[in-house]
């Protein structure tokens, strides 16, 4: 399953169309744009690195401003901020709050009761990993029935599960139905707030969101394609998800494709016990080709995988199930002719299953001078790996 | 013998009619399935000719059982579609429904999953986003090659697809009473713990290969059933030790797992059962080599 996390920003926006309170926002790209937002706003405003990580604020990326050129300090100062590998290029300039105090929801899949979990918590502030470690009588986990969802008096239930005081049950529980809609409206797989917060207005607000979208729903929502940012992810995964290959850029040096996320997922770790033996070297990627393995899908799998520069060997590792080894290999000689000059790294290949003779013979006959062809995996892997280190 | 399907196991398919459905029909008749009609309303009351067999359309599930004694429904119907194929086969009571459709929202397999739930669980559900179920030599249901090993004394569990092909070849020599491939999609209806206890009723079935993969807290769970539920032989492999985070666990989807979900875990989980865990697949076929030599 595949899934999008949406920004901070995108959360907002998502939540406010559904009638959950939030505070104003607006999105910023450069230190004049926080200044010109701060002004907009005018008052207290906090700017706040949009990220899709954790652990910003330690980070240095939320800071609270006072005037418009504090802010457009901050943004000078959270622009370009690289938290936890992630650079900062965008920042949400948010209305300051007074708080009176913080709590935690969260709804989520259940995988274990193949159903939905709703997590709540009166003590929020703080990670919700720590809380569920150092003080779980807190986190109150109330199922959410698939189909039943929750209603008025489903909400109420799960406000005071969490202990919230009876005052403000009848506050928290319509934000609590409301962001059920936004989870099973939007086929989400997540959506947490934290903090939920009461201001000392007495307003309940959903200070900070987080949001997974499940991307098999796609069919259902064509808007979500436009939550997904350019230039957010790396640009040979970009490349492969325009040839719907399922492509996971890693920091080693062996390239792999593969057929299958288990057989892909296993052959990454086959490389890194054989690199243990071969200077190190790990696996560059996970490239998942799927069932079907033309020479189209494998040009394009290849050509992504020769486009990163620390590839210095190539590992294809397919068991021919439905796909007959022959389609394999001639997929792969191929790909190697439409490549060309491209094609410049060594390749080790491992066929194994339907029609295995044939598609070996075909590598044979092709016998070009960059593929070697390997009868078990565990042995491919080793030689994918020794190559790799001679090259490195 | 053989878990959950055999030589008597009377198979329809739902979505015969399309691409995928028609294809994977031919091949499991090829294998001597006996697949006995399909089911699309807009096209009841025709006839398909697959491998040369004359298949009858039924509209429903209901129908088709009334009309072929079904016990088996195998679903191939696109994802928007899929959901109402399943509440369907529920519906209408059958035994076993394998969903083989990649790519059905999970909201849908939440939605149907609780479903059957409310109406007692009577049938079986497999998958989605499964390759099925064969017992080699008897009877095949979804999209495993027939023709990677022959009938054996191991049952085998997994997530994954191309693992489940891997494993039954580097055991080809053994041979498989059943395969099962349960799918790695977040919601499942038939888990690990469902086919370990099958397989621990099942008299020809001698020892156990189970495949899990990172991700969730599934293999945990099954190391904790087989402490206390099975004495017949495991072995496991888990793919996924060197594997970057999970893309699709959310922050707070951790929580739920208790912080588990990692291979490391999940091997230490299985190997304080008891269970031997292999490094690669060729080991952990090893393993199972020399737990069939001792037996």
């Amino acid at each position: 399953m595949d899934s999008v996390d949406l920004f901070e920003y995108q959360a907002r926006d998502l939540f406010e169309s559904y009638g959950v309170p939030v505070l104003p926002g607006i999105v910023a790209d450069t230190p004049e744009e926080v200044r010109a937002a701060a002004e907009k706003l005018g008052g207290t405003v906090v700017v706040k690195a949009q990220v899709k990580t954790g652990g910003r604020g330690k980070a240095g990326g939320v800071k609270v401003v006072k005037t418009p050129e504090a802010a457009f300090e901050a943004g000078q100062a959270i622009l370009g901020l690289d938290i936890k590998g992630h650079t900062v290029q965008r920042v949400m300039v948010a209305a300051g709050a007074r708080i009176a105090q913080e709590f935690y929801f969260s709804i989520l899949l259940d995988r274990a009761n193949r159903s939905y979990l709703s997590l709540t918590s009166v003590e929020g502030g703080m990670e919700i990993e720590e809380l569920a470690v150092t003080k779980p009588e807190a986190l109150a986990r109330v199922e959410v029935d698939p189909l039943a969802g929750v209603d008025a008096e489903k909400a109420r239930e799960i406000a005071r599960a969490a202990s919230f005081p009876e005052e403000l049950i009848e506050k928290v529980a319509p934000v609590i139905e409301r962001l059920w809609t936004v989870y099973r409206d939007e086929d989400a797989t997540l959506v947490e707030v934290n903090p939920l917060v009461l201001t000392e207005d007495g307003e309940i607000i959903a200070l900070d969101g987080k949001v997974t979208l499940d991307e098999n729903a796609g069919f259902r929502h064509p808007e979500h394609e436009a939550l997904v940012v350019a230039g957010d992810t790396d640009p040979l995964e970009a490349k492969a998800k325009e040839s719907d290959l399922n492509y996971v850029k890693l920091d080693g040096q062996v390239g792999i494709i593969g057929n299958g996320a288990g057989l892909v997922m296993s052959t990454l770790d086959v490389v890194s016990y054989a690199g243990e033996k071969h200077g190190g070297v790990t696996p560059a990627n996970f490239l998942d080709i799927g069932g079907g393995a033309s020479a189209e899908v494998m040009a394009a799998g290849l050509d992504v995988i020769l486009g990163d520069d620390q590839v210095k060997s190539v590992f294809v590792n397919v068991f021919g199930g439905i796909t007959a080894c022959d389609a394999v290999a001639n997929g792969i000689v191929g790909a190697l002719d439409k490549l060309g000059d491209a094609a410049s790294k060594p390749l080790v290949v491992r066929l194994d299953g339907n029609n295995v003779e044939e598609g070996r013979r075909i590598l044979a006959e092709a016998a070009h001078p960059l593929v070697t062809v390997v009868d078990t995996m565990d042995e491919a892997a080793d030689r994918a790996a020794e190559l790799a280190n001679a090259a490195n | 013998m053989s878990i959950l399907l055999d030589e008597n196991s009377i198979i329809i398919v739902q979505g015969l009619t399309g691409s995928e459905g028609s294809k994977h029909a031919a091949r499991m008749l090829r294998s001597g399935s006996r697949i006995v009609g399909g089911v699309n309303p807009r096209k009841a009351g025709t006839q398909v000719e697959i491998e040369g067999t004359s298949l009858p359309i039924f509209g429903t599930v209901a129908d088709a059982m009334a009309e072929t004694g079904a016990t088996v429904s195998v679903i191939f119907v696109p994802p928007a579609f899929a959901k109402d194929a399943v509440i369907e086969a529920v519906d209408a009571g059958i035994p076993l429904a394998v969903v083989i459709t990649e790519g059905i929202p999970v909201k849908d397999s939440a939605e149907f999953w609780a479903h059957a739930n409310n109406h007692g669980n009577k049938t079986r559900i497999i998958g989605p986003n499964c390759p099925g179920v064969i017992s080699p030599g008897k009877s095949n249901a979804g999209i495993i090659p027939a023709t990677i090993t022959d009938a054996g004394p191991i049952g085998l569990v997994s997530k994954s697809g191309t693992l489940t092909y891997q494993m039954m070849f580097e055991l080809r020599d053994i041979g498989i009473s059943t395969a099962v491939g349960i799918g790695g999609d977040p919601i499942i209806g038939t888990t690990h713990i469902d086919a370990l206890a099958a397989f621990e009723a099942d008299p020809e079935t001698k020892a156990i290969v189970m495949i899990g993969e990172i991700g969730g807290d599934a293999e945990e769970r099954a190391a904790d059933f087989i402490q206390k539920n099975v004495t017949k032989p495991v072995v496991a492999y888990v793919a996924g030790f060197t594997a970057p985070e999970g893309k699709t666990m959310g922050h707070a989807g951790a929580i739920v797992s208790g912080g588990s979900g990692t291979a490391q875990g999940k091997k230490e989980a299985l190997e304080a059962a008891g269970v031997r865990v292999g490094k690669t697949p060729t080991e952990t076929a090893n393993l199972m080599r020399e737990v069939i030599q001792a037996l």
